[in-house]
């Protein structure tokens, strides 16, 4: 088991035929994702390598059989890209596209509200399941299969946790990139509940970054709600106020959303903090050897 | 992005929001001129980006075009330095001259998107503590803040401008021309793309007119694409010269303090890689994530603006590559 992704999704993806959707559909059918359409409006008709295009979701939906889209069309097309796949009936919608304003986001979450499907993104990685297949531009050869869940804001900053696990013989249930906006379709909350839920995962690493507020959603989760044991790290200690750090959600504004807050909140809720990043790995090994 | 005070104004302007009687100056001259053409007492304020301009010296009144030109002489060119400007300062360029009001009372508008989960939209706040810093009465007084969520699929309803202003103690006579100013706030914040707009202070006159006495406003930098009317509001002498760079080549950059420069792809990675830097008892020079799809040239030019901040003593490059590839990443070091 995993959560999100596992064997029954059928992956459509949605700007297949750009530079970055085609490389990733291609990187993630040589992971064994089960990519079984691409949509392009006006490219209908063609393929990729035998995966067959279409106009609009809902022919890949109907006579492929998806149920899960990755995302990888331009900032201004992205928001539309996300109701059409909610419109169709897309069950898990992940997607990758950076620069989407935070107010078309906004009015994007409150169409999601009691359809039952899942958004994960923008501006995120995707989600991997090792074993399964992946959604997203995580690289394939950092993950091994197992029962840790990884969760986090960033990219690389989370290719370089899995990986760290990886080499420490750690494997991963499912590895899940939330998105660096100020504005994203699953929070940790949403995640972590999910891992509790599954009886797969035995632990948790969890990789926040400053800004916003919600690091301390999470604590509020997991003091109240959580079982499993989670290890946490923050990203952006040595960040100054009233800059954006790259990631339009990753701000100190007002003197609030700082490193230091949010550790401390992860810290009262009885998750394991670590200062330094390159320590997750060893105490993630430390608690599942106790 | 951020604009600058008599920018915002001009918006407000456009909005039917009202604001006192005034013009934007950039010599003594000038200021002189608008003076007597308004012809009362006036406030002189410096237009730098960074708040707490009044206390830094940078706002002054005057009673006479003459007066008004040697404060504008004080003012114009002086080096502002503020508790957001960092020692150095900013030199001021311009003043915007208003005339000065008799205030009855100093209140608080702002719209700023609340991040909570049950809220994830934005929210319009009202203080009758205007006038002080929003996050000092968050902290000290929470109660004196009044907040309306504002749905923007459902739109502006006007209970949510009379929530507000019978919140803040109005008299009945103007809650309604209250409740329009906050309704064209929240049109300028929705049409706009902006992440902030505050009216700190919001007042009410003794002759009962209610005014934007200040303005903020802040963009999303990702709604920009669609607001070329915005972009060319921007400011490039308000930001720092190796940032201003670093954006045109696509880099994302952000000028520190410390000695050691780094280059990193990803933002998370970034800021990690300086918290490293730190623990190990060293100071960061810059946060700077050289993106996803980085060319050889790029990482040479990130390379050029790492060395050109003459605090830099040492580079450090940490690449995950994934998108990136790390062939290009050596050869843009080499080459650089």
């Amino acid at each position: 088991m995993s959560i999100l992704l596992n064997e029954q999704s059928r992956i459509v993806i949605q700007g297949i035929t750009g530079g970055e959707g085609s490389f990733h559909a291609r990187e993630a059918v040589a992971f064994g994702s089960k990519v079984v359409a691409g949509v392009t409006p006006g490219k209908g008709g063609t393929d990729l390598d035998g995966i067959p295009i279409y106009n609009r979701v809902i022919d890949a939906v109907e006579k492929e059989g998806a149920n899960a889209s990755g995302i990888y069309v331009p900032a201004s097309f992205a928001p539309d890209a996300i109701l059409e796949a909610l419109e169709a009936g897309i069950k898990l919608i992940v997607c990758m596209t950076e620069g989407i304003p935070a107010l078309e986001m906004v009015k994007v979450k409150k169409a999601l509200k009691g359809t039952g499907s899942c958004l994960i993104g923008p501006n995120c990685p995707g989600i991997t399941t090792p074993g399964v297949g992946k959604i997203g531009f995580m690289p394939n050869f950092i993950h091994k299969k197992g029962n840790v869940g990884v969760i986090s804001r960033s990219g690389t900053l989370t290719y370089e946790v899995i990986n760290m696990l990886t080499n420490l013989g750690i494997g991963q249930s499912t590895s899940v990139g939330i998105g660096g906006d100020p504005i994203v379709g699953s929070s940790f909350v949403d995640i972590l509940e999910l891992f509790e839920a599954d009886p797969e995962t035995s632990l948790v690493a969890i990789i926040g970054e400053i800004g916003g507020n919600a690091e301390e959603e999470a604590a509020e989760f997991v003091k109240n709600k959580m079982s499993k044991p989670v290890v946490g790290f923050i990203a952006g200690q040595t960040a100054p106020p009233g800059k954006r750090m790259g990631h339009a959600g990753a701000i100190i504004s007002g003197g609030k959303g700082t490193a230091a807050e949010k550790m401390k909140a992860w810290e009262d809720a009885g998750i394991n903090v670590v200062v330094n990043p390159a320590d997750i790995g060893k105490k993630v090994v430390s608690i599942l050897n106790k | 992005m951020k604009i600058h005070e008599y920018q915002a104004k001009r918006i407000f302007v456009e909005y039917g929001i009202p604001i006192p009687d005034g013009d934007v100056a950039s010599t003594p001259e000038e200021v002189r001129e608008i003076t007597s053409r308004i012809g009362k007492k006036v406030v002189i304020k410096a237009q730098i980006h960074a708040g707490g301009r009044g206390k830094g010296g940078g706002v002054k009144t005057a009673n006479s075009p003459q007066e008004a030109e040697k404060v504008a002489r004080e003012i114009i060119g002086m080096n502002l330095i503020t508790h957001q400007t960092g020692p150095e300062g900013k030199r001021v360029k311009r003043v915007l001259v208003e005339e000065a009001l008799d205030v009855e009372k100093e209140l608080y508008l702002g719209i700023v998107i609340d991040r909570s989960r049950d809220q994830e939209q934005p929210v319009i706040m009202a203080s009758e503590a205007g006038g002080m810093e929003i996050e000092e009465v968050a902290s000290k007084s929470p109660e004196k803040i009044i907040k309306v969520g504002a749905n923007p699929v459902v739109s502006f309803s006007s209970f949510q401008g009379r929530k507000l202003a019978y919140g803040l103690g109005m008299d009945k006579s103007i809650v309604s021309k209250a409740s329009k100013i906050i309704e064209m706030l929240y049109r300028i914040f929705m049409e706009k793309d902006a992440t902030l707009i505050e009216i700190n202070p919001f007042v009410l006159t003794r002759g009962g007119d209610l005014l934007a006495l200040d303005a903020k406003i802040n963009f999303d930098d990702d709604g920009l694409y669609r607001h070329p009317e915005i972009r060319e509001l921007r400011d490039l002498d308000e930001e720092e010269p190796l940032e201003i760079e670093a954006s045109n080549t696509g880099v994302n950059y952000i000028k520190l303090d410390g000695n050691v420069g780094c280059m990193v792809n990803g933002a998370g990675l970034a800021m990690a890689t300086m918290d490293l830097i730190k623990l190990a008892g060293g100071a960061p020079a810059n946060f700077l994530d050289v993106g996803g799809g980085a060319t050889a040239e790029r990482i040479e030019k990130a390379f050029r603006i790492l060395t050109s901040d003459k605090n830099v003593k040492a580079i450090l490059v940490n690449i995950f590559g994934g998108i990136l590839r790390c062939d290009r990443v050596a050869s843009g070091v080499i080459e650089g």
